[in-house]
């Protein structure tokens, strides 16, 4: 007896605790579950209680509109997935059964299409506001960074779905599209023939292609879910920058965020129907109903709407292997502006200077995205290449110099204090901004 | 609130620029016609897709496949809607191979609904060489293969012209149409007045020939289209007005936090 307590007292032993059931704030069944599985109290701190800055504008919605948008597109995915095949010769045949013969089909697949693009709607949108409000800063860096990662993960895994339904376009853009790995030097032919499975985009590609559109979609999910862990840490941003810092500056997540977002969601899935029941087609590309044929190169090679600034990119660099570095890192570019834009103030709102360039960051976004789609001739290519100048300067150049000589405007001490600035006007704001 | 339109348009305003930009060499414009399958309530209009069926059996089928429909199809919901007996009938006057048997042998048997449309050739090369090399693509999905759709289908087939502006060579077998890319098409013009007898007494113009096939084309390459008007009208009928109740439960919850905004 003695002897056990002296051990317990030397060095080296310490007590253990594997068993940790208990410390739930529920009582009875759920309570029972919850000391030993505790999602239902971490459901209730981080969903319920959780505190969220109360001067959220609708631009803070977009997160859970994305987190709607991929688990629409899994849900109908799947159901998909049990009707297509992934083969040359049956692919196209099969989406369009799908369409015809399968009990509401044609709806699934439609709203697959259609809640991709508006997934990078949303997507294009939730940067924006990143971008704008410095939600990238300190120290809010890692969700920035994951950020990127699962738009790259959404890149992959839309054009692979594209590449699915083996139309023209799905074929031509996968030619062109995994082509452009043959500009490693060196193993660059190897590395097509290896990603191809074959000597050209065939039977081979289709299959795997598939196999990586189901798994990087869940992929993203995963990933999505460390973004989101993520944010229950650093807490969100708002659009005075400034931290929280008591209740008179935050509301409950439910029920005054649920209720915001939900309406949101609302009026994004309206936008949605819209196109899906009435233009279901209007997003994509005609000739994309035209079955693959090898022997046939279509006038035009175009990607989706939402690659268009990042192919412009591509094609306004005349070396091929330069061109892909730089449509690349103009993704990857992103995820140095933590630590190039060197401004202690993280809203745009009173950063004159930064915010005209934010601005012209988005035209250039837009132009880049309109001579993606046309011919690269002529006066595009000029266009194109002007924009990706500004493109890279904004982020190289511009972000260090403009934090480092910017004169920022009179800030507010608080969330409150700012949004009784706002009503005395002494701070102006786009409404929804 | 204005805003938020205000962007949303602008960004759907750019999406539509975009989308047309895909097409951007189309010259001519195209005869843009009021489909009675346009718009909110568009529905096919019944005799129409049925003389369609009509003028695609009677003269398109010669020369182009339709795949990846069946005879069923014909009497299904939101489509012609032949009775089952005329689809029974119209099914039977085809002859299609089938087998093989017990005896191991091929045979030929009168055609069934559930049959798919037969084809006019057993496969693209013999398609290509009965018409000077040119392919007639199948008609399934035409119809959503082509920028403009219904209207650039019609274009086509009333853009022939018999004396092609000067400059421009026709080889043999080759057409001029105004509407075509490059304003040359391997097909002859398709459709006159009178290519085929309508019994439910329509006059059988060009016109009413071309707008008839194309209703018919459209049906067969979205054959859910009024259905998915339907849904889709209710569906944007329900979220408005749970849309509208969100709204003001939302403003009710956030009383206590703005109490005048
Ligand atoms: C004598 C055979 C023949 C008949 C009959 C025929 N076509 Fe064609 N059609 C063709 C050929 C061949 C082509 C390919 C032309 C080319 O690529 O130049 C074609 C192409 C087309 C095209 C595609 C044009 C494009 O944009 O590529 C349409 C639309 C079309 N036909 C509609 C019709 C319709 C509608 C009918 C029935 C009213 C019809 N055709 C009857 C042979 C025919
Ligand atoms: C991250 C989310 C996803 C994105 C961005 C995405 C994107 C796409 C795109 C752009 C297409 C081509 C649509 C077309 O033109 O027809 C497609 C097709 C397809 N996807 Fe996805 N997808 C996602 C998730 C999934 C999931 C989770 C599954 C199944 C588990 C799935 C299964 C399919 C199938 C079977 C097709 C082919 C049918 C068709 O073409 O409609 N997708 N996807």
């Amino acid at each position: 007896m003695s002897g056990k307590d002296s051990d317990l007292n030397s060095n080296n032993i310490k007590p253990v605790h594997t068993n940790k059931v208990g410390g739930s704030p529920f009582k009875g069944v759920v309570g029972w579950i919850d000391n030993r599985l505790p999602i239902i109290r971490m459901f209730k701190y981080e969903y319920l209680d959780f505190q969220v800055p109360k001067n959220l504008s609708y631009l803070w919605s977009l997160g859970g509109i994305l987190m709607i948008c991929l688990i629409f597109l899994i849900v109908t995915g799947l159901v998909l997935g049990m009707h297509y095949k992934p083969s040359s010769t049956e692919a196209f045949i099969s989406v369009e059964k799908i369409m015809r013969d399968v009990n509401y089909g044609w709806l699934l697949r439609y709203a697959h299409m259609n809640f991709a693009s508006f997934f990078f709607i949303a997507v294009y949108i939730h940067i924006f506001r990143g971008l704008y409000y410095g939600s990238y800063k300190e120290p809010r860096q890692l969700m920035w960074l994951i950020g990127i990662v699962i738009f790259f993960m959404m890149m992959a895994t839309a054009f692979l779905g594209y590449t699915l339904p083996w139309g023209q376009m799905s074929y031509w853009g996968a030619t062109v599209i995994t082509n452009l790995f043959s500009a490693v030097p060196l193993v660059g032919k190897a590395i097509v023939t290896w990603l191809w499975g074959d000597y050209s985009v065939g039977d081979s590609t289709l299959n795997r292609f598939y196999v990586l559109h189901w798994l990087l979609a869940f992929g993203i999910l995963g990933v999505v879910i460390f973004h989101v862990i993520a944010l229950h840490i650093v807490g969100s941003n708002n659009p005075s920058g400034i931290e929280p810092a008591d209740t008179r500056d935050t509301v409950s997540f439910a029920p005054f965020t649920t209720s915001k977002d939900l309406f949101a969601m609302l009026i994004f899935l309206l936008a949605f129907v819209l196109i899906t029941m009435y233009a279901p087609n209007y997003l994509g590309h005609p000739d994309n109903y035209i079955p693959a044929d090898p022997l046939v190169t279509p006038a035009h090679i175009v990607p989706e709407w939402y690659f268009l600034p990042f192919y412009a990119i591509l094609r306004s660099i005349p070396d091929k292997l330069l061109g892909v570095i730089a449509m690349v890192s103009s993704i990857a570019v992103l995820g140095l502006l933590p630590w190039l834009d060197l401004s202690k103030v993280r809203s745009s709102v009173f950063r004159p200077i930064w915010k005209q360039f934010v601005f012209l960051f988005v035209l250039d976004f837009f132009i880049l995205m309109y001579v993606g789609g046309m011919p690269a001739e002529g006066i595009y290519v000029l266009i194109a290449r002007v924009g990706t100048v500004y493109w890279f300067l904004f982020f190289l150049v511009i972000a260090p110099l403009v934090s480092l000589t910017e004169k920022t405007l009179p800030m507010p001490n608080s969330i409150h204090e700012y949004e009784d600035w706002k009503k005395q006007g002494r701070i102006k704001t786009f409404k929804i901004f | 609130m204005s805003l938020v339109l205000k962007f949303s348009l602008f960004f759907f305003f750019l999406l539509l620029n975009i989308s047309n930009s895909f097409s951007a060499e189309k010259q001519e414009k195209l005869l843009k016609q009021s489909w009675s399958f346009d718009g909110f309530f568009g529905k096919f209009d019944r005799a129409s897709l049925q003389r369609g069926y009509q003028v695609y059996t009677e003269v398109c089928s010669s020369c182009h496949s339709m795949n990846l429909l069946s005879y069923r199809n014909l009497s299904e919901a939101g489509g012609p809607s032949f009775s089952e007996e005329e689809v029974k009938a119209i099914a039977s006057k085809v002859e299609v191979l089938d087998g093989p048997n017990d005896k191991g042998e091929m045979f030929r048997r009168p055609g069934k609904p559930s049959d798919k449309f037969t084809s006019p050739f057993p496969n693209e090369k013999a398609a290509r060489a009965a018409n000077g090399g040119a392919y007639p693509p199948d008609m399934s999905v035409l119809v959503k293969a082509r920028a403009g759709g219904p209207d650039y289908i019609y274009s086509i087939l009333m853009g022939y012209d018999d004396k092609p502006p000067k400059g421009i060579k026709l080889e043999d077998g080759v057409y001029y149409n105004k509407y075509m890319p490059g304003n040359k098409i391997k097909m002859a013009q398709p459709l006159n007045k009178d290519s085929v007898n309508y019994s439910d007494g329509t006059l059988a113009t060009q016109e009413q020939l071309a707008k008839d096939v194309v209703t018919f084309l459209t049906w067969a390459s979205e054959p859910h289209l009024e259905a998915r008007k339907r849904i889709g009208f209710k569906t944007v009928f329900y979220l408005l007005i749970l849309t509208v109740l969100v709204y003001l439960v939302k403003k009710k919850i956030w009383l206590s936090v703005e109490p005048k905004v």
